[in-house]
């Protein structure tokens, strides 16, 4: 028999149904390989001692009708958790424990999903290298001292470890799909209102979306279909009809038209990018895709919009966090001075520079040069992707500008931290759905990936565009376990 | 456009985040970078745009407010950072 580690989410749904395995058994292989992977740092809190006793109970009346019958998932640490400390990657949330769920985890534990802990990630998913998160950076299993990618850099991790047979992590600026890339795993960040809010931690909440990580492209499918529900307890949740992405997910993809946009073709990109991108033209040509040259003007832009937009949304989300009701409190001579010192010692670096950014572009007299000005240019940014919608079905790009960098390489510049976005924060200012899959390797060996966006509202458009090029491409980079 | 300190300085009040002189400076730098960086709007002509608060172009949806979580006073009052089991407690305010 093969191991149980090396079965994908859908196999491992197909073997307990068929009774080849049991909860149990499932749970304790990634309870115990989490054990033994403590180096990569992924998890800032475990559940594994109740994760298995889900799994007795689960074994011991089982219900296969659900879509994810007692598998073992762990979750990006932004998603709240009823009675499970939920911190964001954050001090001023070390202590936190939440007294309800969120609508997505819920949604997961309802179809049969057992917690087994949560993911480390960049503080309040804040960042592109998971650098910036309180309880230290997480490395990748593709190599050692390399970053996976941020801010749901834990979640890839864990994932690419196979620490976990499936993830979710959240995405407002490439969160899902940048470290997806970096550690050679597929990521899919849904339309924006496609799944519930309610119960994530909030940074820009116009921006913001959960997404799966998984394994490969049926998984995600399976995974969506999980978690994308309208809800009432997110007034921006939208109610349009949901399928069962996994079941009518097709390779078919004769006819559809694909645009090549010739804005992310950026300065400096390394040639494996470029090269990889014209392997997935190819590969969508040969599959019966129609090949069209586009083109996104304002492409450019979307990224110091999206440093007005989301700092700005930040600030005020993040007001919050005060010492009064809960997390994190310093000692102050008075109520304002312990606001200060509060935030002061419970933000980290990143969080605090994008919070005062934030209340710098919402200020009297700055509001209109900036904040209005960004609102503006994200009307053109979506103009544009609307114009190109009329003539083709979908959009290809490189996910990232480059492969994964060594940890600490950028933590010093800010701006050169925020080009890992370039490719895919312009996706969120659309509220579009996009997927990455991984497509190949650069000279080191790091894996890269492909970015395919959809249309609103089509996400199995993408998927099956995802899915037949994840046959062609074939990927394979073989995980050495050097922390072990 | 730059960034001075004093900027910085009101910046951190609006804030209410307490800044040192050493970490003051080091945001300065930081965010001038930043700031260079978005400038480049500028460059692009948006008189004739109008400002995009949401992509969902729906009515917001409302619900009734109905009380849906009960009796779980004690369990907020937990993650209070004072241990006060009855209420929340901040510094005096009142002289």
């Amino acid at each position: 028999m093969s191991n149980i580690l090396d079965f994908t989410l859908v196999d491992l749904v197909e073997k307990i149904k068929k009774k080849d395995l049991s909860s149990k058994e499932i749970t304790k292989a990634y309870v115990e390989r989490s054990e033994k992977s403590k180096k990569l740092n992924t998890y800032i809190t475990d559940d594994f001692k109740n994760a298995l006793k889900k799994a007795d109970n689960f074994d011991s009346k089982p219900d296969f009708n659900k879509k994810l019958p007692g598998i073992p998932i762990a979750v990006k640490d932004l998603f709240c958790t009823k009675n499970l400390r939920t911190t964001a990657g954050s001090k001023i949330l070390e202590n936190f424990i939440p007294t309800y769920e969120s609508t997505v985890t819920n949604n997961i534990w309802n179809e049969g999903g057992i917690l087994l802990g949560k993911l480390n990630c960049d503080e309040f998913a804040m960042g592109s290298s998971n650098e910036t998160s309180f309880f230290g950076n997480v490395q990748s299993p593709v190599g050692e001292k390399l970053v996976p990618g941020g801010s749901s850099g834990g979640s890839a991790s864990a994932l690419r470890a196979k620490l976990t047979p499936a993830t979710i992590g959240t995405d407002t600026g490439g969160s899902i799909r940048q470290p997806a890339s970096f550690t050679g795993i597929v990521g899919l960040k849904p339309t924006y209102g496609s799944c519930s809010r309610y119960g994530i931690v909030a940074f820009a909440s116009s921006l913001d979306q959960a997404g799966p990580m998984t394994q490969d492209v049926k998984d995600c499918s399976l995974l969506l279909s999980v978690i994308s529900s309208y809800d009432n307890n997110d007034s921006t949740s939208i109610n349009f009809k949901r399928g069962d992405y996994l079941k009518k997910l097709s390779k078919s993809i004769k006819g559809k038209k694909i645009g090549i946009p010739k804005e992310y073709r950026v300065e400096g990109m390394p040639k494996e990018i470029e090269d990889l991108w014209q392997k997935g033209i190819t590969i969508a040509k040969e599959a019966g895709a129609e090949i069209l040259d586009i083109s996104l003007p304002n492409t450019n832009y979307a990224l110091p919009a999206y440093y007005i937009v989301a700092p700005a949304e930040a600030s005020s989300n993040l007001a919050r966090y005060d010492g009064v009701k809960y997390g994190f409190r310093s000692k102050g001579k008075n109520l304002i001075d312990m606001y200060e010192k509060t935030r002061s010692e419970g933000f980290g670096n990143e969080v605090k520079r994008r919070i005062m950014i934030g209340t710098y572009v919402l200020s009297s007299g700055y509001y209109d040069a900036y904040y209005l000005k960004a609102q503006k240019v994200r009307r053109l940014i979506k103009n544009d992707f609307d114009e190109v919608y009329k003539k083709v079905d979908a959009i290809l790009t490189p996910s990232t500008p480059s492969s994964a960098f060594k940890i600490g390489e950028k933590t010093n510049d800010p701006v050169s931290m925020y080009l890992n976005d370039i490719f895919t924060v312009p996706i969120n200012l659309a509220g579009l759905p996009a997927i990455s899959i991984p497509a190949g390797h650069d000279e080191k060996g790091y894996p890269l990936g492909l970015q395919i966006i959809g249309k609103a509202f089509d996400e199995q458009n993408i998927l099956n565009i995802a899915y037949s090029l994840e046959e062609e491409i074939n990927f394979k980079n073989k995980i050495d376990d050097w922390w072990m | 456009m730059t960034i001075d300190l004093k900027t910085v300085k009101k910046i951190s009040k609006l804030a209410r985040i307490s800044v040192d002189s050493e970490k003051a400076k080091k945001l300065e730098n930081d965010l001038n970078s930043i700031f260079e960086f978005i400038e480049k709007l500028n460059q692009l002509d948006t008189s004739k745009s109008e400002p995009l608060t949401s992509v969902v172009d729906a009515k917001l949806q409302l619900r009734k407010d109905e009380i849906k979580s009960k009796n779980i006073r004690d369990q907020i009052l937990k993650n209070s950072p004072d241990k006060n089991k009855d209420f929340f407690v901040v510094p005096k305010v009142v002289e």
